[in-house]
């Protein structure tokens, strides 16, 4: 096939823009006057958010994502569900970028904006990788910056912890994985996914080692998204890393790292892979859904006793890995659609809601040098707009209406009982219930409590609290009008897969 | 009626909304500015509430029209014409598609049953505005939640789109929560408030599990052998034309429901048919906010820890979202459900009304004995329902207007005693009616009206429900194992009316000891009588008990033509 450069290229622009972004911020960084270097972060944020657009201008070519033809030598895999992904994680590192300005020790630095954007580049990478190389190159360059920010604040013990504890897990997890990869390669001897499945499919024996190398692949993206039972690293490095990295470890490297299991579960275990009479993908449903449960149960009951708030929001977000996964579970279903929509549309707005919530936490840390959950009492009356801010992320966290979370929620537990997953689908409302407790008790501080400093007002400075402003007006708008354009287009994610 | 454009149902969701909206943005020392927008915006939801009951009722008592048609199709048997019956009841529709591509549609439209409450929702809001014109503590806080919860009870009660209505009972739930933890009692708002969300979210998330299952089976049945069904519903003009089969709309289920849709056997058991196994979920799911027995716990507490106006729009309003749910997301979607179920369910209602009762009668709280007094009158309306005959839910459909009114005012007496005495202790007040004789009298028309006297709402509520008890007491049997047992509705009947004597007993002892009896005005010294805002808000309320007593027709045929549909899905004739 002749190469057609102009064809390929559409699907790496985003990727290649950030490429350039990270060597201007970094030129910037080291040879800009004071002003330039001020404003890098508003180079970055800016730059991030007009590169989101680009999948939206030059869009995935149904003639060729429909059939499977793959991009830049069978690597690339440039459809619906990638450009979703690319668009959730570029909006997500613009915002990330915005919302660490003002932090001391972490926004004032350029180099985190650098690293910023490199992570996000190893997640646009996963979002369309479709080579097993591909892969694992993207997963650690998501991966390594991501361990450099956990201890980005160097003087502080507990930063340097988290991220000594991030790289050690990590390392691990990454290679497992990477074993499990070598498995799969070893009996197939291709690298590309959708021919290890059909080479697979001709397999009389071996099931063990495919199982066993699924098992491990499990395993790895277990611990990328945070799930239980691989979730041990996630409190200590909610805690001890900085907020703001806290704020972009818990989006990005999530939503890259589902966007990559839904692609490669569905490449490379697919429904039809039958392996001496047995159904590889019965197997690894299952696996997901006692993940799935696990986590939820397990994030949801451990949060109600934190007392720190980044701890909450490290347990809570194990309970979210949880609900996402149920959507991964209902590809079992007769309509796959359902099921890619729902995690897509869940990431998508878990990434705004996410990020809202961390924002009113990085500004109030910042200002009180507080983390402790009661400390938030009378935050109606010290700030009344950081309150409500918080407020709307919570209960999006919480799936109520008006909230984008509510329609999160919906479509999984739809595409569950779609799935045939009903009992799943209880199990997770049960666990919503559990989880608004305290997402509630949160609020209740920021409105009923009082506190010691009831008077003392909390200032927002204007573009951060602009910046806040707009991502929860984004979550309320993706929980009301909003819903249908988004869904429509996570539904077609499914084409490509 | 035919869908129109632009509904005034629509503006009597929104105009709360964007009140509430503009009232965050103001400057909240500016009390006044804040509850001028709040009355404003009360006072345009209460007149085009009124605007619809009474455009309702024209529509129902317009000759040749609705009731006519309802009766000659209830004549002839009443069968698969339920859906049609629903259909052409509802008026002021409005109906935008919202998510295509699973059928999810902001429709709104009232039928018999839901305009009464319109109405009451309406009048509960005004009065709820009132009664906290004097609120100090982050007045513009509570009343953008007020507002945002008056939205949301609207919501359901005009969601003619079943995912609409989820939408909206939870929408209404946050802003209650806040209300009461950041603005209720002291002692005991914290514990109150959660308890009585988390409740109410279990009971609605488990029937969202039942309605997402009614979806699909609704829609898998009208892609398959009922694609025909669906096609001549289209045509025939109950559904628009864009109906996919997979919808939301509580039309295209019910039609689901009364081709038989929902009779497919679960679970692989023999006999356990889809509506009878979700049927549950869905009946108490929403039957917890009505206070249902076992599920009440919630209730006494909450509406004790609340403001005043909270307590006036959650037992005057909210419980009658869960009861009114109940009947269109349960009875009337799963129609066989109910049939098997309710008449077990009945003795749950039982306890309600009997247990309530003399639990409120132990209560030394003021207040408690208003919360427990709920529990018991909403029982009433459960067991109304259960009748499944024409009177007994008209009964109960007229005991929740007629509950609301008095309950609100109820709530609206205790807190304005509260407010001025400090103290909600009974048998250290007395006196009150020489020094509030507006209270009084009010609490007095409110006490009669509970206790079913003749010439106020209650009795035109509660009689029929019993009447509908005896009625139904021959035609139900409950099968229990090898036991069957029937007639046993009249027995019922005469155990309930057990409760009305001891809410006679509580509310004589209330009215005795708070409001006769000898007044300590050393220790009350400050006590006067009431301001302007709260006689509109005993007017308000106190009004319709009356006039709806003297004159049921104005309520009673618009009732009767929201329950004739349901009748038919029931299979009666």
């Amino acid at each position: 096939m002749e190469f057609d450069l102009w064809a390929q290229l559409p699907s790496v622009l985003p990727e290649i823009g950030l490429t350039a972004l990270a060597i201007v911020v970094l030129f910037a960084d080291c040879y800009g006057s004071q002003i330039t270097r001020r404003n890098v972060v508003y180079i970055s944020a800016l730059a991030m958010a007009l590169l989101a657009l680009v999948p939206l201008i030059w869009l995935p070519d149904p003639a060729l994502y429909e059939n499977g033809t793959l991009l830049w030598g069978g690597m690339v895999n440039y459809d619906p569900l990638a450009q979703i992904f690319k668009v959730m994680l570029l909006l997500g590192g613009a915002v990330t970028c915005v919302l660490a300005a003002g932090d001391k020790g972490v926004g004032d630095k350029g180099e985190f904006y650098l690293i910023v954007i490199i992570a996000t580049l190893g997640g646009l990478m996963m979002s369309s990788a479709s080579d097993l190389i591909l892969v694992f190159v993207a997963l650690e360059t998501l991966s390594i910056p991501l361990y450099m920010l956990a201890s980005f604040r160097r003087g502080d013990a507990r930063s340097a912890e988290s991220g000594m504890k991030y790289f050690l897990y990590g390392a691990f997890a990454s290679a497992i994985m990477l074993f499990g990869f070598s498995l799969l390669y070893g009996f197939t001897g291709t690298t590309n996914l959708a021919a290890i499945a059909d080479s697979m499919n001709s397999l009389d024996d071996g099931l063990v080692a495919v199982m066993a190398a699924l098992v491990m692949v499990v395993v790895g993206f277990g611990f990328k998204i945070g799930a239980a039972p691989f979730h041990f690293w996630t409190p200590d490095v909610y805690e001890g890393a900085p907020t703001p990295v806290t704020a972009f470890v818990s989006v990005s490297s999530k939503a890259a790292s589902f966007a990559l299991l839904l692609r490669f579960m569905t490449a490379v275990f697919p429904a039809d892979l039958v392996i001496a009479g047995v159904v590889i993908q019965d197997f690894w449903i299952n696996l997901l859904v006692v993940v799935s449960i696990i986590s939820m149960s397990l994030g949801n009951i451990v949060a109600l006793r934190q007392t720190n708030i980044k701890r909450l929001l490290a347990y809570s977000s194990i309970a979210q890995a949880g609900y996402t996964l149920i959507g991964v579970a209902a590809l079992q279903g007769a309509d796959p659609d359902l099921a890619v929509a729902s995690v897509s549309f869940y990431m998508f707005m878990y990434i705004f809601t996410n990020l809202l919530v961390f924002g009113g936490a990085i500004l109030f840390i910042a200002k009180t040098d507080s983390e402790e959950i009661s400390d938030l009492a009378g935050l109606n009356r010290r700030s009344p707009w950081l309150a409500l801010f918080m407020t709307i992320g919570l209960l999006s966290l919480g799936g109520i209406p008006p909230t984008a979370g509510f329609f999160g929620k919906f479509f999984l537990f739809q595409a569950a009982v779609n799935a045939n997953l009903v009992g799943l689908a209880l199990i997770a409302v049960s666990n919503a219930i559990i989880a608004l407790y305290y997402y509630l008790v949160v609020i209740k501080v920021m409105y009923v409590d009082v506190g010691p400093d009831d008077d003392v007002a909390i200032g927002i400075p204007r573009v951060y609290g602009w910046s806040l402003g707009i991502t929860a007006l984004v979550v309320i708008l993706l929980g009301t009008i909003a819903v249908t354009p988004i869904y429509n287009w996570a539904t077609l994610g499914a084409a490509g897969l | 009626m035919e869908a129109t454009g632009f509904s005034i149902l629509t503006a009597i969701i929104f105009i709360p909304i964007i009140a509430g909206v503009v009232i965050l943005f103001l400057d909240g020392k500016n009390r006044d500015l804040v509850r001028g927008v709040g009355i404003t915006a009360a006072s345009a939801v209460l007149a085009l509430s009124l605007a619809v009951f009474f455009g309702y009722d024209n529509f129902v008592k317009a000759g040749g029209g609705l009731v006519e048609q309802q009766m000659s199709m209830l004549a002839a048997g009443g069968q698969l014409s339920g859906t049609q019956m629903f259909a052409d009841a509802l008026a002021f529709e409005q109906r935008v598609v919202w998510v295509e591509s699973l059928g999810i549609a902001y429709h709104v439209g009232v039928d018999g049953v839901s305009a009464p409450m319109v109405l009451l929702t309406g009048m509960v809001a005004v009065a709820g505005v009132l009664i906290s014109w004097n609120i100090t503590d982050r007045l513009r806080e509570f009343m953008a939640f007020f507002m945002f919860l008056v939205a949301g009870v609207f919501g359901v009660f005009i969601a003619v789109d079943l995912f609409m209505l989820f939408f909206f009972y939870e929408l209404a739930i946050f802003p209650m929560y806040l209300l009461i933890a950041g603005w209720g009692w002291v002692k005991l708002r914290e514990y109150a408030s959660m308890k009585l969300t988390l409740y109410i979210l279990v009971g609605s998330v488990f029937a969202l599990v039942g309605a997402v299952a009614m979806y699909f089976t609704a829609g898998s049945y009208f892609s398959g052998p009922g694609a025909e069904v669906l096609r001549a519903a289209v045509e025939s003009g109950i559904l628009p034309a864009d109906s996919g089969a997979y919808s939301w709309s509580i039309v295209q289920l019910t039609l689901a429901a009364e081709n038989g849709a929902y009779a497919i056997d679960i679970l692989g058991v023999e006999g356990l048919s889809f509506a009878k196994f979700w049927f549950p979920f869905m009946f108490m799911g929403f039957g917890v906010l009505a206070g249902l027995f076992p599920f009440h716990n919630w209730s006494p507490d909450g509406h004790v820890a609340a403001p005043t106006a909270v307590s006036m729009i959650h037992a005057g309003v909210l419980m009658k979202v869960g009861a009114f749910a109940a009947l269109r997301a349960g009875v009337q979607l799963l129609p066989e459900g109910a049939e098997s179920h309710l008449p077990w369910m009945v003795f749950l209602t039982l306890i309600n009304v009997v247990y309530g009762a003399l639990i409120a009668f132990r209560q030394r709280d003021f207040k408690y004995v208003i919360g427990f007094s709920s529990v018991s009158h909403m029982g009433l309306v459960s067991m109304g329902w259960a009748t499944m005959n024409l009177t007994g839910m008209t009964g109960a459909g007229i005991q929740m207007f007629s509950h609301g009114a008095m309950t609100a005012l109820f709530f609206g007496v205790v807190g304005m005693v509260y407010d001025r005495a400090h103290t909600r202790d009974i048998p250290s007040l007395g006196g009150f009616m020489k020094v509030m004789p507006w209270v009084g009298i009010a609490f007095v028309i409110g006490g009669l009206t509970s206790m079913g006297m003749p010439g106020l709402s209650g009795f035109i509520a509660e009689f029929p429900i019993f009447q509908g008890m005896w009625a139904a007491s021959e035609q139900i049997t409950l099968q229990l194992g090898i036991f069957e047992l029937s007639n046993y509705y009249s027995v019922l009947v005469i155990i309930s009316a057990l409760g009305i004597v001891i809410t006679a007993a509580y509310v004589l002892r209330v009215a005795g000891q708070v409001f006769f009896g000898e007044f300590d005005a050393a220790r009350f010294h400050d006590v006067g009588n009431i301001e302007m805002t709260d006689r509109i808000v005993l007017i308000i309320l106190g009004a319709p008990l009356i006039i709806l007593g003297l004159y049921p027709p104005i309520m009673a045929p618009m009732i009767e033509s929201g329950i004739r549909p349901l009748i038919a899905l029931l299979g009666g004739g």
